[in-house]
């Protein structure tokens, strides 16, 4: 079983990543749940959901409180809501942010948790293809790249059938410059001992 | 030989009946295979004229809608007189539900109707001022305000009278009931002047709202007949004094209903889209105090002290003739 | 075919499928997606020859299902917490009219305080409204149990509530497999009214019975209730044979070792802590339970699927020789314990069970598969109270963290 746990804010669309990640894990052969934690919270407020993967029936439905992999969809919530909390040893995190594994580290507090730390400036790739702060195609197209749960073509795939047409486009092209940013951050010098060694932030 | 005194029904009565008109003018209740919607073995009391009223509505509306319509009943008098296990006094389809969701039960009869393609079937709602205008409010305005295919008609007596005569919003100003009892130094009903149902139903616009009474019984039918001819959410507001309530003779039910309306307590009208569009003007004027002293609710207004309280009831009275042009002086 | 569905989609799209002639919507969370579901089908022909009717509160809503019922039509609406309580006069009216309607209660708190989340107060309040009361262990029955219940309900004249937790299921998006309208159209019979506001055959609906005849009437709804108990049973078990899998029924029973949903499990032994429980909690005693069979901890697991009419046959036989029992229970009777509990030990009464109430999940606290374990450990070891409220924190009432997620909560 592969769990996920997705940290954003109220209107950047983390409840429906939740959904389109079960999509897309589903269209790779997965059974597949998504749990939104909802609140009362408004625009802006601090939102998580979760999202399980398995090759058997998934029966539980606890929150996910260990998670292989974390997407964090808004850089500053990584101190207040402690997005490494429950990691599982050699865990997966992807933050959307302009700034660098290292800098994510120190504002979560993690700086030598055992993980990998991918960045990816999401809501940038969004804007510009979107034009709407709503990043989580592109957050997605960057877990597909860093990991083999999900392939790239499920996510467009997912987001063309719920938002056919120009959004649909637009977010199959944010998907795809995520996507590809993520790769080439995974091919770096830096990236490439990262991904190895789970330690880039003291060798940094 | 003996010999009966008939009296001779002079041709244009308002009395029940009207034989000595043509056919077309003849009222509902003339024909001798009149619907009888409320039919004879009810348990109503002497003088109610609210069984009066339902049974001129109800056979009015059955033969507007050719003998295909079907009632919802709010829980008050009305209900609990005509249904008892195992009798009912109610010929067409009937069903009471609760207190304050006759016009809502009403509303999904329609909706069934129309989703059945059976739009030929016509609905009516009915209630008394308590399941109309306090608990049932919120569902009248629904109703209303969705302009669902419904007749909603309520019968006011300005009290709660089944559960033994307390104060609703629509009591009238200084009115004693059993819970605004005619002590004290503001006696009888210290606050309101009557909640006007018909002024919110018209606030809402819908196709049709109208007011009517037992004194005029024929007008009552000319309305059920004019809403039964639109389609939409319509208002039929009925003034029906209650013998027991009122503290009044049985025998004064309609003399009562002619004071309000010739006293300028109860305007008569009709209104279409928001709009009024026509009003009953004050044939013989008649002083409040003639509406108001039959009634033993009223008795404090005429000992020491009840001075300011007649005063309101006039004020009241002067208040709608000048807004209803009730004297005919505008046109 | 499978699909990924939210289980407040599955529920609308199910219940199109079963044809209602008129749906009414009011909003409460969490209940809202699935009405907002069907007024999309209404307008997009989906949901064909059937009024949508937006209603000003969920006491119209009951009301106008009320109406809409009487004159023919299978009626639905969906409520939750709040809503179902303020609808609740009406509720009791419906089952004492004997209309059929099917209403989903996406299971909500009860406030004060208020609170949107999950847990069984707001459909436990009614009880004994004289509806049918099924409960959904998954998204998957949820929406299975839509069809049995229309079936159910309009069989015995008895209205029914699908209870769904709310978010945990409503919110919650599960690969699923929906029944297909031409399935549902085979398997569903037509509505056929057998009391109708009917101008060819007027009746009167909704008397007034006096001393004489109160306590027949009530004693004749006790006697169908308790006709329903089979009625039930046989509505599942057609299901069961037409989908080849199970929705509903009056009590379900796991195997006891993989856990998995199993009608053929015999019954518990002397020696096994059966667990039971109602609702979504299921699927996650599923999962949490096999680790104790591990540690070699005889604990079985048993699902009441109808609370009301509640299975006392049903649960007794599923209990089989076992006299201990550990109730999962998602409501406070308070000053006594669970409510459900309280059902299960009448139904037990006489049999010198003993019988722990543990109080779980109240307004959303996540009901997590070790402090299940926890809870079976130490009724293993006879270290587990009468009552227990489990993952209780001491010190009064905690105040949520800053950006507090569910976790937290």
């Amino acid at each position: 079983m592969r769990q996920v746990r997705i940290h954003g804010r109220g209107g950047q669309g983390v409840v429906t990543a939740a959904e389109m990640l079960a999509r897309a894990g589903f269209l790779a052969g997965h059974e597949a749940q998504a749990i939104p934690s909802f609140g009362s919270e408004r625009t802006g407020a601090p939102v998580v959901a979760y999202c399980r993967f398995a090759d058997g029936p998934l029966r539980t439905r606890e929150p996910v409180l260990a998670p292989d992999v974390v997407l964090v969809t808004d850089p500053t919530l990584l101190g207040p809501v402690r997005p490494f909390e429950g990691l599982a040893p050699g865990g997966l995190v992807i933050v959307n942010t302009t700034t660098d594994a290292p800098t994510v580290r120190d504002a979560a507090g993690a700086r030598d948790v055992d993980a990998t730390v991918i960045t990816v400036p999401a809501t940038t790739i969004t804007m510009t293809h979107l034009g709407k702060p709503k990043p989580a195609a592109a957050m997605l197209a960057a877990y597909a790249a860093a990991a083999e749960d999900i392939t790239l073509d499920a996510v467009v795939q997912v987001f063309d059938a719920r938002f056919p047409g120009a959004i649909g486009a637009a977010n199959a092209a944010a998907a795809r410059e995520a996507y590809s940013y993520v790769k080439a951050e995974l091919a770096g010098p830096t990236h490439g001992l990262v991904a190895a060694t789970g330690k880039e932030a003291s060798d940094a | 030989m003996t010999t009966v005194h008939i009296p001779f029904l002079q041709t244009g009565t308002l009395a029940v009946g009207g034989r000595l008109l043509e056919d077309e003018e003849r009222s509902v209740q003339s024909q001798a295979d009149r619907p009888s919607s409320l039919t004879k073995g009810h348990r109503a009391c002497q003088g109610c004229a609210e069984a009066l009223a339902a049974r001129w509505v109800m056979d009015t509306a059955v033969e507007a809608a050719d003998d295909k319509l079907i009632v919802a009943n709010a829980t008050g008098c009305l209900e609990v007189f005509s249904t008892l296990y195992p009798e009912s006094a109610w010929k067409p389809p009937w069903i009471h539900s609760v207190f304050a969701n006759a016009a809502a039960v009403a509303t999904g009869i329609a909706a069934s109707l129309h989703a059945q393609g059976r739009d030929d079937i016509r609905v009516l709602a009915q209630g008394g001022d308590g399941g109309t205008v306090d608990i049932g409010l919120a569902a009248v305005s629904g109703m209303f305000e969705r302009n669902d295919d419904v007749l909603y008609v309520c019968y006011d007596n300005q009290g709660y009278m089944n559960t033994g005569v307390q104060r609703s919003s629509a009591t009238p100003t200084s009115a004693r009931t059993a819970t605004t009892p005619a002590v004290g130094c503001q006696p009888g009903a210290p606050v309101g002047q009557g909640k006007s149902m018909p002024k919110i139903a018209m606030a809402h616009e819908i196709p049709y709202v109208a007011t009517a009474t037992v004194a005029d019984l024929r007008d009552l039918e000319h309305k059920v007949r004019t809403a039964m001819s639109i389609h939409g959410a319509r208002y039929l507001h009925v003034l029906v004094p209650c013998p027991l309530g009122w503290g009044a003779s049985s025998a004064e039910s309609i003399r009562l209903s002619r004071a309000a309306v010739q006293s300028g307590i109860f305007p008569v009208i009709e209104s279409r889209a928001g709009e009024l569009t026509d009003v009953q003007p004050i044939r013989q004027r008649m002083d409040v105090e003639e509406y108001l002293r039959p009634q033993a609710r009223f008795a404090h207004l005429f000992k020491p002290g009840g001075e300011d309280a007649l005063d309101r009831w006039r004020a009241m009275a002067e208040r709608n003739i000048r807004h209803y042009d009730l004297l005919g002086e505008r046109s | 075919m499978r699909e990924v569905l939210e289980g407040s989609q599955a529920v609308a799209r199910t219940v199109a499928r079963c044809r209602p002639g008129v749906v009414c919507a009011y909003p409460i969370s969490p209940q809202t997606h699935i009405v907002e579901a069907l007024s999309v089908m209404a307008r997009t022909g989906e949901l064909a020859d059937c009024e949508y009717v937006n209603v000003e509160s969920e006491f119209s809503a009951m009301s106008v299902a009320i109406g809409a019922s009487a004159a023919g039509s299978r009626a639905y609406t969906a409520t939750a917490s709040q809503g179902l309580l303020y609808m609740s006069e009406a509720v009791f009216n419906a089952a004492g009219m004997g209309l059929p309607i099917v209403m989903t209660v996406a299971n909500r708190a009860i406030g004060a305080p208020i609170n949107i989340w999950n847990d069984h107060s707001d459909a436990m309040a009614l009880r004994d409204s004289g509806w049918l009361q099924l409960y959904a262990a998954d998204n998957q029955e949820a929406a299975d149990l839509h069809v049995t219940a229309f079936a159910i309900a309009e069989e015995l004249e008895i209205p029914a509530m699908v209870c769904m937790d709310g978010f945990v299921l409503t919110h919650a998006t599960d690969v699923l497999e929906l029944p297909t309208q031409e399935q549902i159209d085979a398997f569903l019979p037509g509505y056929e009214p057998k009391q109708v506001l009917d101008v060819l055959h007027p009746t009167t609906i909704g008397t007034m019975a006096g001393p004489e005849s109160f306590t027949e009437t009530k004693y004749l709804q006790h006697l169908r209730f308790l006709d329903a108990a089979d009625v039930i049973q046989r509505w599942s078990d057609r299901f069961h044979d037409t989908f080849g899998r199970e929705a509903g029924g009056l009590v379900a029973r796991y195997d006891a070792h993989t856990f998995d949903r199993d009608r053929e499990a015999p019954g518990a032994n002397a020696e096994d802590i059966v667990v039971v429980a109602m609702g979504s909690v299921l699927g996650t005693l599923q999962a949490a339970l096999p680790e104790l069979r591990a540690e070699g901890i005889p604990v079985r697991l048993l699902g009441v699927s109808s609370f009301r009419p509640f299975p006392g046959g049903a649960l007794r036989d599923a209990l089989g020789d076992s006299r201990h029992v550990v109730v999962i229970d998602r409501a406070l009777e308070l000053g006594s314990g669970g409510v459900l509990t309280g059902c299960v030990g009448r139904a037990l009464a006489g049999t010198r069970s003993r019988i722990h109430s543990v109080v779980a999940g109240l307004g959303g606290r996540p009901i997590l598969e070790e402090s299940l374990r926890d809870v079976i450990r130490r009724a293993h070891s006879r270290d587990l109270p009468t009552l227990e409220f489990m993952d209780l924190k001491a010190g009064g009432i905690p105040r949520p963290p800053v950006g507090a997620t569910e976790v937290a909560r």
